[in-house]
């Protein structure tokens, strides 16, 4: 063997081994959410999948509260997506197209808030929430999502805006646009791409999102706060159904936005 | 016309941040104030430590502390060198690159409560970690990891599966500050005959140290908010600060003694940001990259 053989050998050896490491985690979920659900108490455990069935993902899905904690996380992370993006894209705007007195403090304000603790936020936020009827209430968990997405939301905007070209929507307005109309003609239909990245992008924050949302709700659960509340109760497969159903859109988003990872979490 | 023009486009801006800059403020800045009151301030609007005391003085209280600096430690430095590991290769550029980042990146959109979950199948008594253990001969009989007297089972396992999904994120800040090496630089490395391990610690390790800083302050911070992931698998045998907050509210209705925990959270964030930017002597552009 000469050295480029041995130096292609060992690069596609680990790059399948972390791989493997990554994948192989949600090859057994999968086996286990599609199992009958009396096979948790099977052992050893079959590595392929001899025994399909749907009946525990049913039974998850059938069980009281599953499907209204569903509907919940959507419109949690529907009312998310459009304050944050209403309030955030603005913001993102500014940052990418004027310079302006101010610029580097707000700019710290946003990385400060990136990085504060939910906890600190969903405690004292529930006592208020009590008193301003909010307790409970997807609208409540929505905006404590958007207040943790909005600091993304407003980097993310400001790089998408940065990549569509000044010239153009100036362009546009020496040909008699103002600047709304040239920003609403030129630049928001180039954005769009990116902009449905950064609503995405908040989608995966709210639908993921554990400690705000079962700090502020009772009944109105999300599923994530469904499933951390159902932990100490309910039996392994129900579990094992819950994670695979929580896991499988991360599948499918990553791969939506394949082209964005390093720009949304890249910190650039 | 012209002077309108100028007025307009100096305050547009301004009108544009405000809207984010009024909400940060409302739902951030407001919330963080009140959590401070409900730390030190009774029912009545008496001051009083009494909330501090009983944190300080629970029984949770200290293994919170040292099961949450424990995870810290062991967590952040397996992610880093993991990530490292991926980044690099992802940035050899080899066929097929594309997709192994693809794959490497899946995690960045798991909850930590959903990674407890996928990590659990596996470490349960009759779970897959056992059933392939006994199959290839390594243990005659399943050991159970997941026990209150198993510590160092429960601890490996929240390792494990913080570090399976976190590393995800340290993986593509490294992969994005790889990018911005220009070229050159590995090509001179090449020139004077660097072979791939000693170019990886001489020229890209320091170019890449930015990024590293960034990453490592981020996953520190996040450190400390771990707690769905200890759930999931432990229950509330392993106590951590951020489950303590939690469990203060969501099962005793204390509001007073989470937002003492809560503030103790904001407080290690703080204090670990600016020992970081001290220790590491971080400039502040280095810091806007986090």
């Amino acid at each position: 063997m000469n050295a480029r053989t041995v130096d292609r050998t060992l690069i596609y050896g680990s790059a399948i081994l972390l791989a493997l490491w990554v994948i192989v985690p949600f090859y057994l979920i999968f086996l286990s959410a599609f199992s009958r659900p009396n096979d948790v108490f099977v052992y050893p455990k079959p590595l392929i999948p001899t025994s399909f069935s749907t009946e525990t993902m049913e039974f998850f899905l059938q069980s009281t509260g599953v499907f209204a904690s569903v509907l919940n996380s959507i419109a949690v992370a529907a009312i998310t997506i459009v304050l944050s993006l209403a309030l955030g894209a603005p913001a993102g705007y500014a940052l990418a197209r004027f310079t302006f007195r101010g610029r580097q403090g707000f700019q710290l304000i946003v990385l400060a808030t990136k990085m504060f603790p939910v906890a600190i936020l969903s405690i004292p936020l529930a006592v208020a929430f009590l008193r301003l009827g909010l307790y409970d209430n997807i609208v409540g968990v929505a905006l404590v999502h958007t207040s943790m997405a909005l600091p993304f939301v407003i980097l993310v905007t400001a790089g998408v805006f940065a990549g569509v070209s000044n010239e153009l929507e100036e362009a546009a307005m020496t040909l008699g646009c103002s600047r709304f109309t040239a920003f609403l003609r030129v630049a928001l239909p180039l954005a769009l791409p990116g902009l449905a990245a950064a609503a995405i992008f908040t989608f995966v924050i709210s639908w993921n999102e554990v400690f705000a949302a079962s700090i502020l709700t009772l009944r109105q659960r999300t599923l994530p706060a469904l499933v951390l509340f159902a932990l100490q109760q309910s039996p392994l497969y129900f579990k094992f159904a819950g994670g695979f159903f929580m896991v499988m859109p991360a599948v499918v988003f990553i791969f939506f936005m394949r082209r964005y990872l390093l720009n949304l979490w890249g910190g650039r | 016309m012209m002077r309108m023009r100028a007025r307009t486009e100096d305050i547009l801006p301004f009108a544009l941040l405000l809207p984010s800059v009024i909400y940060l403020g409302l739902l951030i800045l407001i919330p963080m104030i009140q959590a401070l009151l409900l730390a030190v301030q009774a029912d009545n609007g008496t001051f009083t430590t009494e909330f501090v005391d009983r944190m300080t003085g629970d029984v949770n209280f200290s293994d919170a502390w040292r099961n949450t600096l424990l995870l810290l430690v062991l967590i952040v430095p397996l992610q880093i060198v993991l990530a490292l590991a991926m980044a690099l290769l992802i940035h050899s550029r080899f066929r097929g690159h594309g997709i192994f980042l693809y794959i490497y990146a899946i995690p960045l959109a798991i909850s930590d409560l959903a990674a407890g979950i996928l990590w659990l199948s596996i470490f349960t008594e009759r779970g897959y970690l056992n059933t392939v253990g006994q199959g290839v001969g390594l243990i005659q009989t399943p050991p159970v990891y997941l026990s209150f007297e198993n510590f160092g089972g429960l601890l490996a396992a929240i390792v494990i599966a913080e570090s399976w999904r976190a590393t995800a994120i340290v993986m593509v800040i490294l992969v994005a500050g790889l990018q911005l090496i220009p070229r050159d630089y590995f090509e001179a490395a090449d020139l004077f005959g660097a072979n791939r391990i000693r170019r990886t610690i001489h020229v890209v390790l320091p170019l890449l140290r930015p990024s590293l800083q960034s990453a490592l302050i981020i996953r520190t911070i996040f450190a400390f908010q771990t707690f769905a992931v200890v759930l999931a698998l432990a229950g509330r045998n392993l106590p951590v600060i951020a489950a303590e907050a939690y469990n203060w509210y969501a099962n005793n209705r204390n509001a007073h003694l989470a937002a003492s925990y809560a503030l103790l959270l904001l407080a290690l964030t703080i204090a670990f940001t600016v020992v970081y930017l001290r220790v590491l002597g971080l400039r502040e552009a280095e810091v806007k990259r986090a």
